[in-house]
């Protein structure tokens, strides 16, 4: 998936790496009991911590930390025993200790790795660190307000190597990880929400040359965003380079609606944050029985339940990758497969059920079809009751309805004909009415058999069985 | 009432001798009385008396007293008290009322205390002489002999020792980052503790230097403080660096004597330019504990003279990152401006006084890059060294002795232009600081001008008791029993 920038002289390849903030599922802030959740009322979730009273103390929030551990262990990092909170001090308005608690030089989590198709991703680290409030712009003519509600909310900040190589990659490797974070449940990966955000460093060399200088594209906050700025900026740097010119470091931001890169408003004094090691709070020590209970506690990860879906229940690798792209679809496949023919089960969620909820825009969370009751169609089908193709009008009728497969099946009557003794009737009936035809089929022409099969399928409006239908034909015309 | 302290009012009470009305009454009269001190910022009478009425009702209900039960204590103005203003002393929180009270005060109210007055203090608690207060200096209650000039108290805590040394209040809390508890004890002829790094919540006490700050008690007698301090003291989850140590009774602990003890005497703590009579002092205080039946020992604390300027890095580093919060946004003072960058810029200036300000571009300075390492890095490893000298005294010996200040309270508005003169109060007391060790101020005499001079005692980590005790056998053979010319 790697792809090169055809310049004017030559080709160009990409050096991409990513700085992913991802807030950390939990009810209350990094360091104070504030509630986190999302749309509330400006300034309604702010303790006192939160707003940076005078004399308010931080305290680390446990299930903060068992998150960024558990995430570290889903991407096989390294969990530090000891690390670290820093203050990183600078001057803003919706940032009202003064500093940013953030983690330097020791983070939680060194290393690990995320595979993207052709190419093993290594993480550099992953460290906790708290978000800012919001400047709001657009309420008063003459005033910026601040709302704090996010003041203090824990972010993950996972950051890549450079190890991508293309816009597409990029995608690939945000999106991998985003359903790693939401499988391990650590974060919701709501992008529209702000829940996960995106920092790209973005530069261009000659394949294989050494590194060159890098742009950092600030805040994109949709997967189709960082693919696009990040195909504007490679393009942008090329024809810079190409027309004598060189890379200036700087932070650039991605206008959507232009689908260009534009750099942000210069600072006359770059700035210098004074990282220093939080006074307020101890280094985070954490024992081996800490981080083993929540190891031992982690969930089945997506590589080892496509190989088991593979290796054990025998589904294709297609149909495995894609029941195991998020956790809840896994979950439902396996809920509605439980007791039943895997493959059938896979393919009525991996086709019918993951085709309408695409259709429909919806996560597999809001099927309104529960996974008991795809499998109560699944069996329906197996047993002969109905037919694939009154099964899927029954699906549609489950998922516009609501109700159950058994109760559709008895209110539309739609039980399939599997009486031998009724069909055999049906055949010699047909059999006699169009005897040429018969005749034609005696005489070579099987094609004919498809005429005769929907004849009788008609007769019956569809509920004939048509595999006992072929079997009475082929019988009939062939004795 | 006046000369009462904790211990005597907790027997007063108990004989009904007087109510806690009575008593609050009274002092509440002797707080408006000694305005002359300029050592209050806010008084707090309703509370007082509402405070001390509980009190009466619990003794008449005959419920049994509170560790603290009626006793009047004046709060240095840096602990925040719920909807009473909070200032620490600056015009950037001049009108600051907090909608909640710090850990200490709470424990205190908890424990029955009539809490009186807010007490003035250098501003944002960076001085060695109340004088860098936005309320202007508070004064000593002490005087030279034929010398009329007012006298600093010392600081940070000057407001809160200038009461307790006038005794208008029996007790008071401070904070000690550097030394403003120790030296302004010493200043004022009282006792001063400041206890362990970690005993006592910093939760609501508005912070100078985090990794240093420390409330403690101001008394007039080393039994009052072992009282005081065991209200305050106890783990706070609010509080990371609050230590889970159990609290033991202070107080029992004093009736031990010394007997059997080690007591180190550091060689380099003998500075230049040392007055010959607190040179003297030292000796004769070796000498007190040497006759109740300790041994003296001499040892080294060969880094001693790196912890002035370690900590003139460290204190400034935290306080410039601490202070960071007063922006005009949120509370306190604001001025406005044209672009926010300008509002910081002229709220800053109009609410932090000339120390407050040095003190910030010093830490903004030290933590910068470029010189990070330098200073700030450097002046960390010195304070690990510092608390290793401390870790292998204490191998030897089971205290430390050493004068608490270079000098006796000097005049009002001296040392003003000269900072490092200023700085130069707290050679004695930082070295405790920053090894986060307990270490209490001792009235041990008067000079040949009158005026009171304190011996320090620093103990091990949480070994508030051994020192206390060793504490209570100097005060008792210094039987220092002058009273400062503001109450003759």
């Amino acid at each position: 998936m790697s792809a090169l920038i055809e310049g004017r002289e030559g080709v160009w390849e990409y050096a991409i790496g990513l700085e992913v903030h991802a807030q950390v599922a939990s009810a209350a802030k990094l360091f104070s009991g504030a509630p986190t959740a999302f749309g509330a009322e400006p300034n309604t979730q702010v303790s006192l911590v939160d707003a940076a009273m005078p004399g308010m103390l931080p305290v680390i929030n446990r299930v903060c930390v068992e998150q960024a551990v558990r995430t570290g262990l889903g991407f096989g990092g390294a969990i530090a025993r000891h690390s670290v909170f820093d203050r990183k001090n600078y001057f803003y308005p919706d940032l009202p200790q003064g500093y940013q608690i953030s983690q330097y030089s020791d983070p939680i989590v060194v290393g690990g790795t995320v595979e993207i198709p052709g190419r093993t991703v290594r993480i550099t680290r992953l460290h906790l660190e708290q978000d800012a409030g919001k400047s709001v712009h657009d309420r008063d003519p003459d005033r910026t307000l601040i709302d704090l509600n996010r003041a203090g909310v824990a972010l993950m900040e996972i950051v890549s190597e450079p190890d991508l190589r293309s816009p597409e990659e990029a995608a690939e490797f945000l999106t991998r990880l985003r359903a790693l974070l939401r499988w391990l449940g650590t974060c919701d990966g709501n992008m529209q929400e702000g829940s996960l955000r995106c920092d790209a460093n973005v530069s261009v060399r000659r394949p294989g040359a050494e590194l060159g200088t890098r742009t950092e594209i600030k805040n994109l906050n949709s997967i189709r965003f960082l693919r696009e700025a990040i195909e504007y900026e490679g393009r942008r740097q090329v024809e810079v380079i190409e027309a004598g010119g060189e890379i200036e470091q700087e932070t650039r931001l991605f206008d959507p609606d232009r689908g260009e890169t534009r750099p942000m408003r210069t600072k006359e004094d770059a700035h210098d944050y004074r990282y220093f090691p939080d006074p307020d709070l101890l280094p985070l020590e954490l024992d081996e029985a800490f981080i083993e209970a929540i190891r031992a506690a982690m969930p089945e990860l997506p590589e080892a339940r496509r190989d088991r879906f593979v290796e054990k229940l025998g589904l294709s690798d297609y149909d495995a990758a894609l029941l195991t792209a998020e956790r809840a679809r896994a979950d439902y496949f396996e809920a509605a497969a439980r007791g039943r023919d895997v493959k059938q089960a896979a393919n009525w969620v991996a086709g019918e059920l993951l085709g309408r909820l695409n259709r429909e825009g919806l996560e597999i969370e809001a099927a309104p079809i529960p996974a008991a009751g795809l499998g109560e169609l699944v069996d329906l089908i197996a047993d002969g009751t109905l037919s694939g193709r009154m099964g899927r009008e029954v699906f549609e009728a489950m998922w516009e309805t609501g109700k159950s497969a058994g109760a559709i099946v008895e209110e539309r009557g739609l039980k399939q004909i599997s009486d031998t003794g009724a069909l055999e009737g049906l055949v010699d009936e047909l059999l006699a009415r169009e005897a040429d035809k018969a005749a034609e089929y005696r005489a070579g022409r099987t094609k004919l058999l498809g005429f005769f099969v929907g004849q009788v399928m008609k007769a019956t409006g569809g509920k004939a069985n048509p595999k006992l239908v072929n079997a009475l034909l082929r019988a009939r015309l062939e004795e | 009432m006046r000369r009462l302290g904790l211990a005597d009012i907790r027997a007063g009470l108990a004989d009904g001798a007087f109510s806690a009305v009575e008593l609050a009454e009274d002092r509440l009269a002797a707080l408006e009385g000694a305005e002359a001190l300029n050592a209050v910022v806010s008084p707090m009478p309703d509370r007082a008396l509402e405070a001390a009425r509980a009190a009466d009702r619990r003794r008449a209900a005959g419920e049994p007293a509170l560790p603290l039960d009626g006793m009047p204590v004046a709060v240095k103005d840096l602990f925040c008290t719920e909807d009473v203003r909070t200032t620490a002393s600056s015009a950037m929180l001049e009108d600051f009322v907090p909608p909640y009270e710090s850990t200490v005060t709470a424990n205190l109210i908890a424990a029955g205390a009539v809490l009186a007055a807010k007490t003035n203090l250098d501003e944002f608690a960076m001085g060695s002489s109340t004088a860098t207060s936005h309320f202007g200096p508070a004064v000593n209650p002490w005087k030279a002999t034929g010398d009329a000039r007012p006298r600093a108290p010392g600081g940070s805590s000057g407001g809160s020792a200038a009461l307790v040394a006038a005794s208008v209040v029996p007790a008071a809390l401070g904070t000690d980052t550097g030394g403003s508890i120790r030296q302004p004890a010493a200043f004022c002829g009282i006792v001063g503790l400041k206890p362990t790094y970690g005993r006592c919540s910093r939760w609501g006490i508005v912070a100078f230097a985090s990794s240093l700050d420390q409330a403690g008690p101001l008394t007039r007698s080393v039994r009052d403080a072992a009282i005081l301090l065991g209200a305050m003291a106890g783990h706070d989850p609010k509080d990371s660096t609050s230590a889970r140590q159990p609290v033991p009774d202070f107080e029992a602990a004093l009736g031990g004597g010394v007997r059997g003890l080690r007591i180190g005497v550091p060689r380099e703590y003998r500075v230049d330019g040392m007055p010959e009579e607190l040179d003297a002092l030292w000796r004769r205080g070796a000498a007190w504990l040497e006759e109740a039946g300790a041994e003296i020992v001499d040892i080294p604390l060969p880094h001693t003279h790196y912890a002035l300027p370690a900590y003139y890095i460290v204190a400034p580093a935290e306080a410039s990152s601490n202070l960071a919060r007063y922006d005009g946004v949120r509370y306190g003072l604001r001025t406005p401006a044209g672009t926010v960058e300008e509002q910081y810029a002229r709220t800053r200036r109009a609410g932090f006084g000339a120390e407050v300000r040095r003190r910030v571009l010093i830490g903004t300075y030290v933590l910068s890059a470029g010189y990070y390492d330098a200073y700030y890095t450097k002046a960390q490893r010195v304070r690990r060294l510092i608390a290793r000298d401390f870790e292998q005294a204490f191998e030897r010996v089971d205290a430390v002795l050493t004068p608490t200040a270079p000098t006796a309270a000097f005049p009002l508005g001296e040392k003003m232009d000269d900072p490092i003169a200023m700085y130069l109060n707290d050679v004695f007391t930082v070295p405790a600081s920053l090894a986060g060790l307990p270490a209490v101020s001792v009235p041990a005499g008067l000079d040949a001008e009158g005026l009171p001079l304190g011996l320090q005692l620093i103990g091990r980590p949480f070994d508030e008791e051994t020192v206390l005790r060793a504490a209570a056998a100097l005060e008792e053979a210094a039987g220092f029993d002058a009273e400062p010319e503001f109450v003759r």
